[in-house]
């Protein structure tokens, strides 16, 4: 039953996320291993063998920052705390959609000292779990980040998480094209929906891709955040709403108010596809997370980047909420160094540690208020600006909720509303049965 | 006197067998039946019972009896769709690929000209994995920047050959059949090279025209060939995954059971009961077919 998992779930915690990701041998031999597991026993597949253990002045840190841009950023910010601390970094790099596929049986298994990860639910699901350490005692020293930052690294009171970098979702689009079609940005829905109606007259359709399973998410976040505002779409996210509820179905309404004017074929897309055409001008607009397009544009063309706030859909909740997928690093339970992992920990939180990552990656901005923002880029300015004016921060669907849930409930979900739009009532009714069955499930 | 000879050669039998004999078949036996046992059927057993659980990995397992079944035929939208698409593609491969495979396979065997070249070009997809196919259906089909579609050239409404959930399950089938024929083609060319020209030519003697040789003689004495061929056919269809998993991710109309077990089991979900559920139902159409198939040949086989 050999088999091959290439690339599973892509999130948006892949900023760089490709599925267009080359495939090593080695990837595939370990993904036919792992599948032929799956097929007859989980169990044995839990990881084993030693980790490096006695040397108190090497801290390892599991990575998944595989793609070159990230990835020499992030030597560039070891090699700094190096340098400070006298003390040696060794990275284990592993391909990012790997890594989240393994990352339960990593953090049972033999982890490294310091994992990167990310924050809100996804992080708190594991805390739950058992399978970090608290590090409350690391924070009680940091300054510079928000209580919005502080909330998102926090579960149950005690915060298990350091923030290092995010990136915001919004509309983007280049501004050249704007200026030529005399587009306006949109503020309100109506506006929107007018603007994206007109691009379609011009030949230049909305961008849209699902062929991944998580880019339409933002669309629906972003929605759901305007119309019905950040406290619902969270506990909604937590299961404690109805799916069938009036308020999402109006979710879903509004969505199709935006389909006619999407370019055809979302489904056989991918997201690198669809950046593509937003560069090559055969696009109008897209959402978006900032590294997406910026990835797809040529570097002299990158200041042609622009973007508005996804735009307000109920007065009463404007554009009060951001969605902006946090970054960052904790510590398994198993580590077998905790004290060198909240040392570097310590260091990481600081935000010089931030603006040398940045250096070598602008496609995110800091989370540390204290870093520096002088040699950031405008895009880079713009979205700073927009996340720190936000009331509050969402992470992103699959960040938001339970894994399970958004990856074998959501993704087919959307993409059916995707391919047929108009049986929201079978959609909402199959999703809150799936949900119940899921979210009661749960064994803690 | 037949009493005698039994005796004789139960005798003989046992006579036959010294202890070192005995200990080496013992060995010999017992080995692969450990290794059965431990690598097969103890992770296909321990499947079964994990599918009356419910289980993230990480805590304590808990038993839920059949909630897992009934969730899995009541509640996932997927389940449905992906035993559709398995049992669709058993069919599509068995009664168009396959045959399409005897076909080539009769036509070369008659020594048609350049007949070695053909079998190389029809060989060749077999080399390739799975998961390549899929790659190579994605740079011939992807939507924006497909060959197919640069070819039809119609960039206001191309057909999403990959993205279309009415359409891309007959694609992924089509291109898995490319390897799946070429397949066929050399088990039969193996096959009908050693089919005796003597039947052929006494067919011929009695009058039989080339369809009546054909179906009459050719292919009953092809039966061992045909039992292999059929086992294969169900095997690839059923295990058919990598290829969808390659184009995306076996969502969207490329749902099958194979899929939906490492969407369950694999990665942050971490629903390991009620993925082992799925596979049980895998398991169970698996055995099913080649029970059956292979009780129903093997029969045959001893009736002629």
């Amino acid at each position: 039953m050999a088999q091959s998992v290439l690339n599973a779930f892509n999130g948006p915690g892949a900023p760089y996320g490709g599925s267009g990701h080359p495939m090593s041998r080695r990837n595939l031999l370990r993904g036919a291993a792992v599948g032929a597991g799956a097929v007859t026993l989980p169990a044995l597949l839990t990881a084993c063998g030693d980790g490096p253990g006695g040397n108190k002045n090497e801290v390892t840190v599991g990575s998944n920052s595989s793609d070159a841009v990230p990835k020499k950023a992030f030597a560039a910010a070891f090699d700094a705390y190096e340098k400070e601390s006298g003390k040696t970094v060794k990275v284990n790099t592993t391909e990012h959609n790997e890594f989240q596929q393994n990352i339960t049986r990593y953090l049972q298994g033999s982890p490294d000292n310091v994992f990167m990860w990310f924050a809100g639910y996804r992080m708190q699901y594991f805390a739950e779990k058992g399978l970090l350490v608290e590090i409350s005692d690391v924070w009680k020293d940091f300054k510079g980040f928000s209580p919005a930052l502080k909330e998102q690294s926090t579960h149950d009171g005690k915060q298990y998480f350091v923030p290092y970098y995010y990136y915001p979702w919004a509309v983007f689009h280049r501004k050249s094209l704007f200026q030529k079609q005399g587009y306006e940005q949109a503020k309100n829905w109506d506006q929107f929906i007018a603007l994206a109606k007109k691009m379609h007259k011009d030949g230049i359709p909305v961008a849209f891709c699902d062929k991944d399973g998580w880019p339409a998410m933002g669309t629906f976040d972003y929605i759901n955040l305007r119309l019905n505002g950040y406290d619902f779409h969270k506990s909604l996210m937590a299961g404690e709403e109805a799916w069938t509820d009036r308020k999402v179905k109006k979710v879903f309404d509004l969505w199709r108010e935006l389909m006619p004017y999407y370019q055809k074929g979302a489904l056989g897309r991918t997201w690198e596809e669809a950046g593509q055409g937003l560069q090559q001008r055969k696009t109008g607009m897209a959402v978006f997370g900032m590294p997406h397009p910026g990835q797809q544009f040529p570097v002299n063309e990158r200041d042609d980047i622009d973007f508005f706030a996804f735009p307000e859909i109920d007065p009463q909740f404007g554009q009060d909420a951001v969605e902006a997928p946090i970054d960052g690093f904790l510590i398994a339970k198993k580590s077998r160094n905790v004290e060198a992992a909240k040392d570097l920990l310590t260091w990481l939180g600081t935000a010089k540690a931030e603006d040398v990552y940045l250096k070598g990656d602008p496609n995110n901005i800091a989370v540390n208020g204290g870093a520096d923002t002088r040699k950031y880029s405008p895009l880079q300015k713009k979205s700073a600006d927009l996340v720190s004016k936000a009331k509050h921060i969402s992470q992103f669907l699959d960040r938001d909720t339970r894994p399970d849930f958004a990856q074998t409930v959501m993704i087919k979900a959307l993409q059916d509303f995707i391919d047929n739009p108009k049986d929201v009532d079978g959609l909402v009714n199959s999703i809150e049965r799936q949900k119940k069955d899921i979210f009661s499930a749960s064994v803690s | 006197m037949p009493q005698k000879t039994a005796r004789r050669a139960g005798r003989r039998a046992t006579r036959r067998f010294t202890r070192r004999d005995i200990a080496v078949l013992g060995v010999l036996l017992g080995i692969p039946i450990l290794l059965d046992i431990v690598i097969v059927w103890g992770p296909a057993l321990a499947s079964v019972g994990l599918s009356f659980t419910s289980w993230d990995g990480i805590g304590d397992i808990k038993w839920v009896g059949g909630d897992n079944y009934e969730n899995l035929v009541q509640d996932y939208p997927a389940f449905w769709p992906a035993v559709r698409h398995n049992l669709l593609w058993i069919a599509f491969l068995g009664l168009v690929a396959t045959p399409f495979g005897l076909f080539l396979a009769v036509l070369i065997d008659r020594g048609i000209r350049f007949s070695r070249f053909y079998q190389s070009v029809l060989y060749m997809p077999v080399v390739l994995s799975l998961a390549v196919v899929g790659f190579m259906a994605q740079l011939l089909l992807g939507t924006d920047q497909g060959v197919v579609n640069t070819i039809l050239n119609d960039p206001n409404d191309p057909v999403d050959w990959l993205g279309d959930s009415d359409i891309n399950l007959w694609m992924m089938m089509l291109a898995a059949s490319w390897r799946h024929t070429g397949y066929v083609m050399i088990l039969y060319l193996a096959g009908l090279k050693s089919v005796d020209p003597a039947l052929k030519e006494a067919a011929a003697i009695d009058g039989a025209n080339e369809r009546q040789t054909f179906f009459r003689v050719t292919l009953p004495t092809l039966r061992p060939v045909n039992v292999i061929v059929g086992v294969i056919t169900v095997i690839e269809a059923l295990r058919a995954f990598d290829i969808v998993y390659a184009v995306n991710k076996g969502r969207n109309g490329l749902e099958l059971l194979s899929v939906l077990i490492t969407d369950n089991i694999i990665g942050e979900a971490s629903r390991i009961g009620f993925g082992s559920a799925i596979a049980v139902v895998l398991l169970s159409v698996s055995l099913g077919f080649i029970v059956t198939f292979l009780v129903q040949e093997l029969r045959g086989a001893r009736e002629k």
